[in-house]
């Protein structure tokens, strides 16, 4: 599969540490054009995988192509292709910001004047143009993150890897460099990122992948997911405390579900398969038994909870064989 | 060809921090300067040299060559500086010739090495250190010990690669370099120690370029019989070349195993 269709392909990539299994059988096709949204907890071997698809690591097995190349055979042709944004900003601290993007222009080939010009482009696009002639290893937190997400768009890459890109930063950033991730997008640039908030995958990614001790353990849009773990979720809070087992007997009654309690919030929340019907009948039991309700609702839910699940399964799955 | 630009590149960048954060320029000029006053007087007052002369004008080329061979610290620890800074990772993930990194470490200490020369001619010359044979095999001389630095870059760009942390580089660097420069030509002649220490001493790769130096300085000091100390000038040429051939691929090599 190297047709223009998919940006990154890894398929069946081991990598180990001593006797750390870092990935363990890692697959993934990333669509051109998308964003593509890598979940896992500390650990699972995201940053890893990262590492293998930008050049960065050698990896022991399996097979990983980016942009039509491959990474172990081509990587020169791959780096020309992609731009890396890590965890830790990648810019030299000691340069001024401006000084960094002409550099980084003029490590692209770019002419020293073309690279100068990009170099205000991006300060003016990153809100830099104050900061540009102090030292990088001054900046802000979210500065230093938006020098570095301008340093991997010098030249517009085809894959953009960003690698935990908003770990750290405050909603103002974060919301900033989510715009800036889609505005590439819409240019024609595939992104891959990796990332433990789920709610940054929902918000950007078209498909989403969990991982956990190195290997894939779902994959789909973010929607198909959420689906994956089921319906819709019935939620209740009650306004009197005592009232939870009865109002959890109610609505296990209703729904045919085992119910959640969660006694520090008085809530109540339950699996529903028919919205409208559930909650008109859960409304009217607790109705007639006579306990009051501070708030109701019916949700999807949230990809949390289906990353914990998915995660979790796999967990025990685990568990399991070791025992056996 | 992408070699040289990027090289280059990187040596600017090198430069570009040394001229914003210009404390360290001062490093590069108090080095050189105490070796020639602790040197040149605690030594050159009391010592005397074979044959004739005096003793301080014999020990400024060793002084000279042994202040190159300290540089190789600062190379070290500027490239185990480097390899922990996460711009390494950008560095690595462009399509950026491998090399460029360390040659341009050691494009911008060549630069440094001739302020440091400069340097110790100056001091040199205040202190009565003369060159007698002309302009011409005085820069000779210059071009020798500067060929040496950049052998010793590259030995410290291997260094600093192999040991990636800057503080162990700087306590190791020294008892490695001073037992270096004691057993060879630099504040004594070969002559004069005994027979095995002396051996050592005139195929010392050091002591060949004080010796060629020497020698094309027109500076007290040159002699011995040995086969070492009458091929100064071919050793004071091959030593280093040999360094390079041997440290720059595998520095190089070191440099492309990073983080794996």
């Amino acid at each position: 599969m190297t047709d223009d269709t998919t940006a990154v392909l890894a398929d069946g990539i081991r990598k180990r540490y001593g006797r750390t299994t870092a990935l363990d059988g890692f697959d993934l096709a990333v669509p051109a054009g998308t964003v593509y949204g890598v979940l896992g907890p500390n650990g699972a071997g995201k940053t890893t995988a990262v590492r293998i698809l930008t050049t960065l690591l050698r990896f022991d097995a399996g097979r990983a192509r980016v942009a039509g190349y491959d990474v172990a055979s081509d990587p020169d042709r791959v780096r020309a292709a992609i731009s890396l944004t890590g965890q830790y900003a990648a810019v030299d601290e000691v340069l001024s910001g401006r000084q960094n993007l002409v550099l980084f222009g003029r490590l692209r080939r770019l002419s020293a004047r073309r690279a100068r010009r990009r170099a205000e482009e991006l300060l003016d696009r990153f809100g830099l143009t104050e900061a540009a002639d102090r030292s990088a290893g001054t900046y802000s937190g979210g500065m230093r993150r938006r020098l570095d997400l301008a340093a991997s768009l010098v030249v517009p890459p085809r894959v953009l890897f960003l690698d935990e890109p908003t770990t750290g930063l405050d909603p103002r950033s974060r919301n900033g460099l989510w715009t800036a991730v889609r505005e590439l997008v819409a240019d024609g640039t595939t992104v891959l990122l990796t990332t433990q908030y789920l709610q940054e995958a929902d918000h950007l990614a078209d498909r989403v992948c969990v991982i956990d001790t190195g290997r894939v353990v779902a994959e789909g849009t973010p929607e198909h997911l959420k689906a994956r773990i089921g319906a819709d979720r019935l939620e209740l809070v009650v306004a009197d405390a005592t009232d939870l087992p009865a109002a959890a007997t109610v609505v296990e009654r209703a729904t045919g579900a085992a119910a959640t309690v969660d006694a520090e919030l008085r809530r109540v929340d339950a699996p529903v398969a028919d919205r409208i019907a559930v909650l008109t009948a859960v409304l009217r039991a607790l109705d007639d038994a006579g306990i009051a309700v501070e708030d109701v609702l019916v949700r999807r839910p949230t990809l949390d909870e289906a990353f914990l699940r998915l995660t979790g399964a796999h967990a025990d799955a685990q568990r399991v064989g070791v025992a056996s | 060809m992408r070699a040289l630009t990027d090289g280059w590149l990187m040596a600017g960048r090198n430069m570009r921090h040394v001229v914003r954060a210009p404390e360290e320029i001062i490093l590069y000029f108090t080095l050189p300067i105490m070796f020639v006053l602790v040197f040149g007087y605690v030594f050159g007052s009391g010592m005397t040299v074979p044959g004739q002369g005096s003793y301080r004008e014999f020990l400024l080329p060793g002084v000279f060559v042994m202040t190159m061979l300290y540089g190789l610290g600062a190379t070290a620890s500027a490239i185990a500086v480097d390899a922990g800074r996460g711009v390494v990772d950008r560095f690595r993930s462009l399509p950026m010739a491998r090399s460029a990194l360390l040659s341009g470490r050691a494009g911008a200490d060549l630069v440094r090495a001739c302020l440091e020369m400069t340097t110790l001619v100056v001091c040199g010359l205040l202190v009565g250190w003369q060159w007698r044979e002309g302009i011409g095999p005085a820069l000779a001389a210059v071009a020798l010990i500067l060929l040496l630095r950049v052998a010793m870059t590259w030995v410290g760009i291997l260094f600093g690669l192999l040991v990636p942390n800057p503080d162990t580089v700087a306590v190791v660097v020294f008892p490695l370099a001073f037992p270096l420069t004691a057993l060879s030509n630099v504040f004594v002649a070969p002559e004069l120690m005994p027979d095995w220490l002396g051996a050592i001493a005139a195929w010392n790769p050091l002591s060949a370029t004080v010796a060629a130096a020497r020698d094309l300085f027109g500076n007290p000091g040159l002699g011995g019989d040995s086969w070492p100390a009458r091929h100064a000038l071919e050793l004071a040429i091959a030593w280093p070349l040999a360094l390079i051939a041997v440290a720059a691929p595998a520095a190089v090599r070191s440099y492309r195993r990073l983080g794996r």
